[in-house]
């Protein structure tokens, strides 16, 4: 996992609510085995017209937005657990999503690729949507190490919060697995304790 | 200290925990499918290291596979490799595989429990959100990504952080014609598509107590969409006797001690709860949804609401769902021309959803406009419905009775609904484009599908008995 520590960026400003991981990549798209190439079906149905041309009047489509940051909606990646759509997004070239809150299972998703779901409040996310609409310039500093946005036009920095181990994990590109392989011992020591009924018998 | 039944099955599964951090879970069962597991298998060759438990890993393939001719080979390129891909994997690394045309293939989240693999006080995970269905069960169950997949394969632990707990009761007598769909549905409109996001549900109160394991499972499976990560229930005579004699549920001496275990698993009178809800089900009525995610629901006698009350990027996105579901605000919803009627999915897809739909049904003909499918969700459900002439009974009704899978809850095969259409689905999920590019679902209970596809129009069901 890349590590991550500052980021500066301009953003896109998707205003959205709910958007669901169906809208981020659809079910069609899951065929594949690997990890790779998901990010050309991004938002697959909102950026293509059934006949693959560009709809012109959505935000990943206008070329005066973009950047490695995606402000979005609150509820940011509901519904299906499917990793794909943090793969998508982080395929496509962003690290951060900025929301007012995200689904529990794509926050997951999103810490274990290094890409970074962060929490601003409801107030905050809805003025950066309208002043990044309106000035696609606008760009952000995201620092992780002292857990702070700031906004480049004026100054302002807004604090956010993330799990200490987590951060930890993306500030040194370290994940999960390395951590629980390294308790193997302790697991197995917890195993030989479950009870006969645990176990399934086929 | 007084716990929740939560915090009881949490506790035991604890290996270790990270100071300021997660916990390191034991996981008891670990379901795979052929559509997150694939690039989990990748990572464990990566790292050169097999599969930590594979008594304790089911697979089978549910997610993209076709519902008809499941006997010859897939014709999709895609899916087929991605099948074959399941295949290879489970034979490489040592995993008992539930594959096409095996006795006990089916939904993930259907033959768990119908082979008593699923069981009170585990914890269960899969790569898939409703992994949330086997809570019905008194347990732990909840969806995870594919780099959580790889975590279980390579150690049978997971690092996760203890969520915040809400308890929510529903008391009371059910009207009549209201299933379990409708409570979910009914709670969901209450409490929105985020209402519990950060959250895992237990569910009480007598109406709940008074259903069935079944029926507990739909209400469990649909956790996930008011954004709970799991839903659970604590576990009685009625889970226990549903479990009893179950092909590969503990048996004789282990099922006598495991059930005086699991009659300790429920939550203390004095348990605290982050949130508490209760709702009465007197007020419950059979219930469909109108928007595009499963929040938006309303009682089938009702109109489409209006956006009055909202505000800002509120009335857009409620603006936009309508616009997309081809509705106007105020506007009649009973009634509205049905073509598509899809019975199937992990909500409900189990033998009692059949018996209900083939009680309905019997001797009546679906409304020549509409195609209604009913796709089993096992191996086991199908035979068994054949078993009872269910089958004979969805032929002569003009039902399609199909052979088991995920299908049209999320369109990956080919069971797609057409684009501007409308399909009353007893899936768990209204999403633009989830049963196909620009269909649109209307949720509802097997009950009010059925009701529907013999009328061709959006109907209240309870209008069939007069």
């Amino acid at each position: 996992m890349k590590a991550f520590k500052i980021v500066t960026s301009t953003c896109v400003p998707l205003a959205i609510d709910d958007v669901d991981t169906d809208q981020i990549i659809p079910a069609r798209f899951l065929k594949a085995t690997t990890r790779e190439g998901f990010g050309d079906n991004l938002f697959r149905d909102w950026r293509y017209e059934a006949d693959d041309s560009l709809k012109a009047d959505f935000i990943l489509n206008n070329p005066v937005y973009k950047g490695e940051i995606l402000l979005t909606g609150s509820n940011f990646g509901c519904g299906s657990s499917r990793e794909h759509a943090a793969w998508a997004i982080a395929d496509f070239g962003f690290r951060v999503v900025i929301s007012s809150f995200f689904a529990d299972i794509f926050k997951n998703n999103a810490l274990n690729n290094g890409l970074l779901p962060l929490t601003l409040s409801s107030e905050t996310v809805t003025q950066l949507l309208k002043d990044c609409s309106k000035n696609p310039d606008l760009s952000l500093t995201i620092d992780l190490e002292n857990q702070v946005v700031i906004r480049n036009d004026t100054n302002e920095s807004f604090s956010f919060e993330i799990n200490p181990y987590k951060k930890l994990c993306l500030m040194i590109g370290y994940d999960d697995l390395d951590y629980l392989l390294s308790q193997k011992e302790k697991t197995a020591a917890y195993a030989e304790t479950l009870d006969e009924w645990r176990i399934l018998k086929r | 200290m007084s716990k929740t039944l939560f915090d009881k099955i949490w506790q035991k599964h604890i290996v270790d925990t990270i100071p300021n951090g997660p916990d390191v879970l034991f996981i008891d069962r670990h379901f795979i499918h052929e559509v997150t597991s694939p690039q989990a298998f990748d990572g464990l060759r990566k790292r050169s290291i097999p599969v930590s438990r594979p008594d304790l890993t089911i697979a089978t393939a549910d997610h993209n596979v076709p519902t008809i001719n499941q006997h010859l080979p897939i014709s999709e390129t895609l899916s087929r490799k991605q099948v074959e891909m399941l295949t290879k994997n489970c034979s490489e690394f040592g995993v008992e595989l539930y594959g096409l045309g095996h006795q006990y293939q089916g939904i993930v989240h259907v033959i768990g429990p119908e082979l008593g693999i699923t069981l009170p006080g585990l914890t269960l995970v899969c790569g898939d959100s409703h992994t949330s269905t086997h809570g019905a069960f008194g347990s732990i169950a909840f969806g995870i990504g594919t780099s959580e997949v790889e975590m279980v394969l390579a150690t049978q632990t997971l690092l996760q952080a203890k969520p915040k707990q809400m308890r929510i009761s529903v008391e009371g007598n059910l009207n009549k014609g209201v299933r379990s769909k409708d409570i979910i549905l009914y709670i969901l409109a209450k409490i929105s598509a985020s209402g519990a996001t950060g959250y895992f549900v237990e569910y009480a109160g007598s109406a709940i107590q008074s259903l069935s394991m079944e029926a507990r499972m739909t209400i469990c499976n649909m956790s996930i969409e008011m954004g709970a990560r799991g839903g659970l229930i604590a576990p009685d005579e009625t889970t226990f006797d549903y479990i009893k004699g179950k092909e590969f549920a503990p048996k004789s001496e282990a099922f006598d001690k495991a059930v005086s275990y699991w009659k300790t698993l429920h939550s203390d009178s004095d348990a605290k709860f982050d949130k508490e809800l209760v709702f009465k089900a007197e007020d419950i009525e059979p219930m469909v949804t109108y928007g595009t995610n499963p929040g938006m629901g309303i009682k089938i006698t009702e109109n489409v609401p209006g956006s009055e009350h909202l505000d800002g990027s509120g009335k857009e996105n409620f603006a936009k769902s309508l616009k997309y579901m081809g509705l106007t605000e105020h506007q009649a919803f009973a009634g509205t021309p049905i073509n598509y009627v899809f019975i199937g999915s992990c909500t409900n897809a189990r033998i009692e959803d059949l018996r209900e739909v083939a009680d309905l049904v019997k001797g009546k003909t679906k409304a020549d406009n509409v195609t209604a499918y009913i796709v089993p969700g096992s191996r086991q459900v199908r035979d068994q419905a054949e078993r009872e002439g269910l089958d004979k009974i969805f032929t002569q009704a003009g039902f399609e009775l199909r052979e088991p899978g995920c299908s049209a809850c999320l369109g990956m095969n080919e069971d797609k609904i057409p684009k501007g259409e409308y399909c009353v689905s007893t899936s768990n999920r209204n999403f633009e484009g989830r049963q196909g590019p620009g269909a649109r679902t209307i949720l509802a209970s097997p009950l009010t599908a059925a009701a529907t596809a013999l009328t061709g129009k959006l109907t209240d069901l309870r209008t069939l008995f007069v």
